[in-house]
């Protein structure tokens, strides 16, 4: 058996070589913080179903993680694709990670950046960058997931207030929130509102027995009479088209963050095939198995294009929904299969969390699900091209 | 205040280490900033920016002193993403092959021009692993020398500093007045990731390229000619040797105490 240096997956077709320097300190930065403060930690985190939010946010807040791509309010304010770069490492460590990532910068900053006052700014933005506010994107409900136009959270006009009352149902770090970005029902259509989740009426249930996504604290949300001011209404908000911009925000980084999971499952399935022997040599010298690794290579490189070349459109500020569909849809999908082929390439180690890949699999189901399912985007894409709408 | 730290760009110390005529290959491996003095960097950052808080433009200021190839700049930039002000770097083609002796004489004729109050090192490189150019530093200066610093104070008013020196032997406090050479040792912080926004304003920072003659050293005080020792050979270490593993059944004790007896461990 004749046997040369392995290439890494990413070398095999030179994918970041028009990466910039600076894109590139960005992405080491981001893996160096993942290698060190997530990896020895995250397989107790997703047994014990818990990750230390606070602590973990201060943190990525002190690198400049949080809400990275926006301008001013003490954000980084670094291009889309260096943000894509970073929510690559942080999900090449955990899914759960780089969801508390986008939940914080691209749902919770973004709607009060995009759709706020400048009081609202000022008052959350840099504390929400520096990771001592946390915030979370209440839209969901349990009867209205992927049709959040009939939600039943309404908002009533009460002077110069609001009161709130409904349910939102798997809102990303709703027990942990310090704001909550509510949208609910009102005379006048939907609009969204920035809480302090410290106010009375706002409660918050931890969602247990999750089998996926577990280093990530999930929520229902209920609201009783939740009175608000006016000025907590995000103003700019004035339609079911604002939350579902935040939403295409967050589902961009997703784009990237899957790659990550992704060459995770990949890289460790190619470590394990050197050194595990089976039939008296490593099993990587078995043609099945370099079939797996060839097609998770290619689709893992054909994901990371993708992801890049979308980042190079939203850079120049003129990506549309649709492309972001297509990326989510080929990306979380693609790695999903990456993700179980690795699985299979582990055997028995697979299924436990000593590995990464099964987590990462895990993960990937809600990944694959959250966002707008992989289902919609597919009609969001099908709706590009035929010009109809297949929704209802 | 003005602290320059002395910063050498070394292969990453997980890449396999090979020698090319008697030198490291360096070309053939990920090059990065060396491990000690990024804490180095860290101390002197947690000394200049309490002093600088308030001020738009810093007044006390740390530069980057690094002898290295053109390619170094990657390692000075991570210096500066973490928050450095600015950086020298010294590179001739002279250069290639000088030991240690020749490496502190170009570094202490750069930082002799600079006006500097305190010079901080990492207490070792990963590569070379001499330890020695702080001290080299410190003589060729006539400058205080406090190495192994694991705990630091820097009082600006009266231009002093303290150290806590800490070796196997313990720990000694030290204190000198300004100039200082200092090394700094791991225990001394836990240094910060570059910030996103360090790392974009660190475009802006200038890395001053010096040659030789810049800093007034003749190419004939250095390089591989000059150096005092000369590597013939190098072998990689042969690996370990099995451990032995003892089971205990009862009797585990008394095979540990057996084999500490058999090997004298004590
Ligand atoms: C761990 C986790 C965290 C989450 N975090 C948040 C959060 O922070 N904030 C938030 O607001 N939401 C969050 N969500 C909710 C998530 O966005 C929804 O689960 C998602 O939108 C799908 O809604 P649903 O679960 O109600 O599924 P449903 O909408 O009931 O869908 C069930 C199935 O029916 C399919 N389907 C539905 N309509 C159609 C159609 N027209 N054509 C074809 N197929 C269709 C779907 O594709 C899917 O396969 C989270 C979810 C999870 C699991
Ligand atoms: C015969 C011989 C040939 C050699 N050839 C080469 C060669 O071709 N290329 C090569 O790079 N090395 C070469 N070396 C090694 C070289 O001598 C040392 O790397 C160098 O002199 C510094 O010593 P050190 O790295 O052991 O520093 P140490 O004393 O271990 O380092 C302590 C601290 O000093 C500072 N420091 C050390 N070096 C520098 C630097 N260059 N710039 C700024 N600060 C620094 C850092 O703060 C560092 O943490 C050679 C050594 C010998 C004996």
């Amino acid at each position: 058996m004749t046997k040369k240096d392995p290439v890494h997956p990413f070398d095999l077709l030179d994918v970041q070589r028009e990466l910039t320097e600076e894109q590139r300190a960005i992405q080491k930065v981001a893996r160096d913080f993942v290698d060190k403060e997530v990896k020895p930690h995250i397989a107790g985190w997703y047994e014990s179903s818990d990750i230390p939010v606070r602590e973990l946010a201060l943190k990525l807040g002190a690198i400049g993680m949080l809400g990275m791509h926006l301008e001013g309010y003490s954000c980084a304010g670094t291009d889309a694709t260096s943000y894509g770069l970073a929510c690559l490492e942080l999900e090449a460590g955990d899914s759960g990670l780089r969801s508390l990532v986008s939940v914080q910068g691209s749902l919770s900053m973004f709607a009060i950046h995009e759709y706020g006052s400048e009081a609202q700014k000022e008052r959350w933005l840099p504390e929400m960058a520096a990771g001592r506010a946390i915030g979370c994107f209440g839209l969901t409900e349990a009867d209205f997931g992927s049709n959040p136009s009939g939600m039943l959270t309404n908002a009533k006009r009460d002077g110069d207030n609001w009161i709130i009352n409904g349910n939102k149902m798997w809102i990303t770090n709703g027990t942990v929130a310090d704001v909550a970005i509510i949208w609910a029902q009102t005379d006048e259509g939907i609009r969204g509102f920035a809480v302090d989740t410290k106010t009375a009426g706002f409660q918050a249930n931890l969602i247990k027995h999750k089998l996926s996504l577990r280093a990530s604290l999930t929520a229902e949300l209920v609201f009783t009479n939740l009175k608000v001011s006016d000025a907590d209404r995000l103003p700019g908000a004035t339609s079911l088209r604002a939350p579902l911009m935040c939403l295409a925000e967050a589902r961009y980084g997703i784009i990237f963050g899957t790659v990550g999971a992704a060459r995770d499952s990949l890289e460790t399935a190619l470590a394990y095939a050197a050194t595990r022997e089976q039939f008296d040599g490593p099993i990587a010298r078995h043609q099945m198995t370099q079939a797996k690794f060839a097609a998770m290579a290619t689709r893992l490189n054909t994901a990371m294009l993708l992801a890049l070349h979308i980042g190079k459109i939203k850079d120049v500020g003129q990506v549309q929904p649709q492309q972001i569909s297509m990326g989510k849809y080929n990306n979380a999908m693609g790695a999903l299969e990456i993700a179980r082929e690795a699985r299979s390439i582990l055997g028995g180690a697979g299924i436990t969390t000593e590995y990464s890949v099964f987590r990462h699999m895990a993960n990937l189901e809600t990944v694959l699900t959250y966002e707008g399912t992989h289902e919609i985007h597919s009609l969001v894409i099908g709706e590009a091209l035929t010009g109809i709408a297949a929704y209802r | 205040m003005k602290i320059a730290v002395c910063v050498k760009q070394v292969p990453d110390s997980w890449a396999e280490k090979k020698l090319v005529d008697g030198l490291l290959d360096r070309a053939g491996v990920d090059a990065v900033l060396n491990d000690l003095d990024e804490y180095a960097i860290e101390e002197a950052l947690r000394v200049v920016e309490p002093l600088n808080e308030g001020n738009d433009a810093p007044i006390h200021t740390i530069t980057l002193i690094s002898m290295g190839p053109d390619r170094a700049t990657e390692a000075i930039r991570k210096g500066l993403s973490m928050g450095a002000h600015d950086a020298i770097l010294i590179s001739d083609s002279a250069l290639v092959g000088s030991d240690a002796l020749a490496t502190s004489k170009v570094l202490a004729e750069t930082i002799k021009s600079g006006g500097f109050d305190l010079v901080f090192c990492g207490t070792e490189s990963t590569d070379a692993r001499m330890s020695v150019i702080p001290a080299m530093l410190a003589q060729r200066l006539g400058w205080a020398q406090l190495t192994f610093a694991g705990a630091l104070k820097v009082d600006v008013a009266s231009s002093k500093v303290e150290i806590d020196r800490m070796t196997d032997a313990g720990v000694e406090s030290m204190s000198a007045n300004f100039p200082a050479v200092i090394s700094v040792i791991e225990k001394i912080n836990e240094p910060r990731y570059p910030s996103f926004k360090g790392i974009m304003a660190s475009k802006k920072k200038t890395v001053t390229t010096k040659s030789l003659s810049d800093v007034g050293v003749s190419a004939g005080e250095v390089g591989l000619a000059t150096a005092w020792s000369v590597v013939d050979d190098a072998a990689a270490r042969p690996p370990r040797e099995k451990g032995l593993k003892v089971e205990d059944a009862g009797n585990g004790g008394d095979k540990l105490a057996e084999y500490i007896l058999e090997k004298r461990i004590v």
